[in-house]
Parts: C-alpha cells; structure tokens; sequence
C-alpha cells in the first residue's frame, strides 16, 4: 500500500480534531484515524466546553455546535456527610454573548466537530484501531491500522490517542502512567425536564449551573465531585487520584463512591427522579508540569491527554487538548512549507509554542500542586468537616455566646491540626498556587 | 464504606458492541493473581467490575462491561500482570453522551 498523507492524525477528540481541522485547513492532505463507531463514542468528559480555544480555531462554532447550556453560576461547596459550605458566583455579565463556557454532550459535540473537520478536508476513517506506529530507523513513517492491508504512512503521526497514550507507549517515547498521575473519574447522566432543572437551580432558557465539589464525598481520599447542568439531563460525577483508589484500606469502589455522593443530603434533592441513560468511567492525567512527558520527535508530536495536557487545579483539559492539536498542527505546516523534512528539529517549534503558551505558563505555575494534595490528605478529609462544623456551630442558635463558639471552634482546629500544621498547610498551599 | 452498589444495573444502561471470543483485556499469569498477589486491587478499583476475586483466591476477568479506562493496567504495578488493548475497531463501548 503506498497510500501516503502528508499528516496523520490519531484520534478523534478534541485534540485530535483540533490538528486535523487545522492542518486540513491549511492545504495539507490529512489522514485521521478513529476507533469509535463514530468520532465521540469513545470520549468522555464532564463536560464543560470552554469558548477561547475553539474560537481560535472554529471562530463561528456557536452557529452550528450542538452546546447545551452557557454557564451563569459557578458553585464551589466542600462537604462533610450531612452538609457543606460553599460560595456561589453568578453573574450577568455571564449572560451576555458571546459566552464564555458551556456544558455539552461530548458524543454529539465531537460528531459536529469532526463534521467541521471532513468539511476542511481531511479523510476520517472510524472503526479502525490503530496498533502501533511504523518506523524507518528512529524516523516515525506511519501507523499500521487493525484493517487487512493497514499500513498507511505520513510525514508527521501526531497522537490524540488519549489518556493512555497506548501508541507512544508502545514506540518507547515514555514509560507506563504512574497511578499517582492519574485520577479516576466515573459519572452518571440523569435525564429530567427542562423545566425541572431550571426551577431547581434557578436558571432560564439555556443558563447552567456548575458545582464543584471536594470534601466527604471522595471517602477521604483526594478528589472531587461535579454536578453540571445540561439542556435536560444533569451530569454527576467523582473522581479521585488512582494510586489513593489503589491504597484505600476501605476498598471503596469508584461506583459505591458515586452512589453515596447521589445519596448526599445535599445532592440527592438536586437529581430527584432523574432517569440514569448512561454510565461512565476514564482517566484524567492530573500529573500536572511533571509529568508531561517528550512531546516530539522525528515525525510525531503528542497532543491532549495523551501528552497529560490538563490543568487540574482549574479543571480545564479540553481547551488545552484544542490548543495543542492545533499547534501541532502549525508545526506540521511550517515544517512542509521549509521543506527540510519531519526530524525532531523541524518540529521543535511545536514545544515552543506551547511553552509559549498559557498551556505550558499554566501547568508550570501549578507545577507543585498535584504532590502537595497528593502528601497532604488533611485537605480533602480532615478541613472539610473542621469548617462544616465551625459553620454549624457559628450560626446554630441556641444562647451559647458567640465568643464561647469562637473559642470552641479554634479549639476543634487545635484538636484535629497542630498550630504548626495549620501554619505548614497554609504556607504549602500558598506555596503551590502563587 | 460499605455500601452494596449493582454495578451490572448501572452497565445495563450502556451500549456495547463486544467482540465475542476476543477479549481485549488478558490476565498473563492467572496463578500470578491467585498466588502473589495480596491486595487483588483490581476487584474493587475496576469501575465496571470485570475482575471478580473468587473464593478459591483466583481473579477471574470479564471484558464485557469494560469502559476502556486503562485503570487495571495502571495499578498491576507489581506483576505487571495485564495485557491490555483497546478492542478492534468499532468494538467494545460505545458512549451514546460520553
């Protein structure tokens, strides 16, 4: 088979589609390679779209992009087993076009998005596995597909593969995850009336709401929950580091985890008779800077979360995915147009431009954030209930003077922290996110 | 934690296409499981329960319900003791919202 592309581009999510939308755009013949039925079938996310990165590449998405909800109130709320503590920030100023952020559906966001894609001109085959990479010496050439004849080749393999980044693995371009770089996250999708989600939570015509969450529901471990608001569904889900699922000595499995979350006195009212349609589970790479493994190399660059291109700490992942895709697609277009071949230094502009970016500028700032929650499980078990309990007893009435209820809520914090822990647990946190 | 959650019930709801006779997922040494390992991590980390810890100390593996995580291969840190791969094309899950 002598069939060749100048770009073939692995996966169909929204790194993968991201590059290959980019580079088709721009001229070049390009090869993209799915293993879903269908581009979304195999993808899973909470899931929040966030406007700035598609517009940089779709300016016009909001014409035709199946978007459930533009996001009006974002909730944060840290929980003990009976109640939480939180803060709600909703603005107007969210309710003005264009909008910032959506919730979607990812299997029918990323159907349109690789609709954009076919449209730009690439050639998208679903139902094929990619199973490994084909190498002339250490120069990528091309993928061999799991169909009879499936030796396709190309200037530059770039690898939207995902979380496991099972292609580059395979090459020996990085080693196995580490289950300490990984979180587990499962979800629920509950279908309910329009109506009824918008009296629920306050909103009208197509304002969402999200809350995040942190505190009892992740069994102690480090993680947290997400509610999001679609048009008439409500996703729900959980995640926590792997490694912790791994170490629980309570052996809590991710769906008993998921059930006590729904069965939360604060959430359980939120999702009342909501009809459950699907069930998923994925990985997260939230190693953060760290773990960012070799990006290019002779022929091929790793886009999304197969690079680990996700910023926990803000819960963005596939604004970063969009953006690497399509710097790795402009790397692949410089590269053609200088016409000095696909070795790794054709493509190093590519780590350029994302330590140009926010992408790297922000995993970099948060560079020490995923080992200081990771060595310090005070802050997903121990705070969450200190601080539901001070505000239970600060606005409980029950003619005990405030200045008694101050003391025994110090005293709580003493009990459960040494003064010089909560001093090291404020400096590590300060530490981490400036 | 103790809570009795039916999983099967929650994968009920998914759609699959399985590829029947070919697992994509395979334990290498099954006395490996039963012999060496203690925590067995996979019977409860697993988020659609295809390994099962059985009463003789063996794990039993059932790909049907798998959601393609990659969370079994992951924690095999030990015996690396797993040999995963994603299904053949079109196979395996199919996320109708994802």
């Amino acid at each position: 088979m002598s069939e060749k592309f100048d770009v073939i581009v692995v996966g169909a999510g929204p790194s993968g589609n991201a590059a290959a939308y980019t580079a088709a755009k721009a001229g070049l013949s390009v090869l993209q390679i799915e293993r879903g039925e269908y581009p979304g079938s195999k993808n899973v996310q909470g899931a929040i779209l966030y406007a700035n990165a598609l517009e940089q590449i779709i300016p016009d998405f909001r014409d035709d992009a199946p978007l459930e909800r533009h996001i009006i109130e974002q909730r944060m709320w840290v929980l003990d087993d009976e109640s939480f503590v939180g803060t709600h920030f909703r603005s107007d100023d969210y309710n003005k076009p264009p909008y910032n952020r959506y919730t979607i559906i990812r299997a029918q966001f990323d159907k349109w998005f690789s609709s954009k894609v076919k449209e730009a001109g690439a050639l998208v085959i679903c139902e094929t596995t990619v199973e490994c990479l084909l190498m002339d010496g250490d120069q990528v050439v091309g993928v061999r597909c799991d169909r009879q004849g499936g030796e396709v080749f190309a200037d530059v393999v770039i690898l939207a593969d995902g979380v496991n980044s099972t292609l580059a693995r395979k090459a020996g371009f990085h080693g196995e995850i580490q289950a300490g770089n990984v979180a587990l996250a499962v979800k629920e999708i509950l279908f309910m009336p329009q109506e009824t989600i918008e009296a629920r939570f306050n909103v009208k015509d197509e304002e969402g709401v999200v809350i995040e969450m942190f505190g009892k529901i992740t069994d102690g471990l480090m993680g947290t929950g997400f509610l999001y608001t679609n048009r008439d569904s409500i996703t729900l889900g959980v995640g926590c580091m792997l490694s912790d699922f791994k170490q629980n000595p309570n052996r809590t499995s991710p769906y008993a985890m998921l059930e006590k979350m729904k069965a939360h006195p604060s959430i359980a009212p939120m999702i009342a008779g909501g009809e459950m349609k699907e069930y998923c589970a994925h990985l997260i790479p939230e190693g953060g800077f760290h773990a960012v493994p070799k990006v290019f190399g002779n022929g091929w660059m790793i886009v999304g979360d197969s690079g680990g291109f996700v910023n926990a700490v803000h819960r963005e992942g596939s604004n970063l995915a969009m953006t690497t895709g399509r710097l790795a697609a402009e790397t692949a277009i410089a590269a053609k147009a200088a016409g000095k071949g696909f070795a790794a230094k054709q493509l190093a502009g590519y780590k350029s431009a994302l330590d140009e970016s926010f992408v790297m500028k922000d995993l970099h700032k948060y560079r020490d954030m995923p080992s200081v929650f990771h060595d310090n499980s005070q802050f997903f078990t121990t705070y969450p209930e200190l601080v539901n309990r001070a505000a239970r007893t600060m606005l409980t009435v029950d003619g005990i003077d405030k200045k008694t209820k101050e003391k025994e809520i110090f005293s709580s914090f003493r009990k459960s922290r040494s003064l010089a822990g909560l001093a090291g647990d404020a400096f590590k946190l300060w530490r981490a996110f400036r | 934690m103790s809570t009795v959650v039916n999983v099967e019930e929650k994968l009920f709801q998914n759609r699959y296409k399985v590829d029947h006779g070919r697992p994509h997922i395979k334990i290498r040494q099954p006395e490996l499981c039963r012999n060496e390992c203690k925590v067995q991590s996979c019977t409860y980390v697993c988020p659609a329960a295809c390994y099962k810890a059985e009463g003789n100390g063996a794990v039993t593996l059932i790909t049907d319900g798998c959601l393609e995580c990659g969370s079994c291969r992951i924690i095999c840190t030990e015996l690396s003791n797993v040999e995963w791969e994603y299904p053949r094309g079109g196979h395996g899950i199919l996320f109708k919202f994802g």
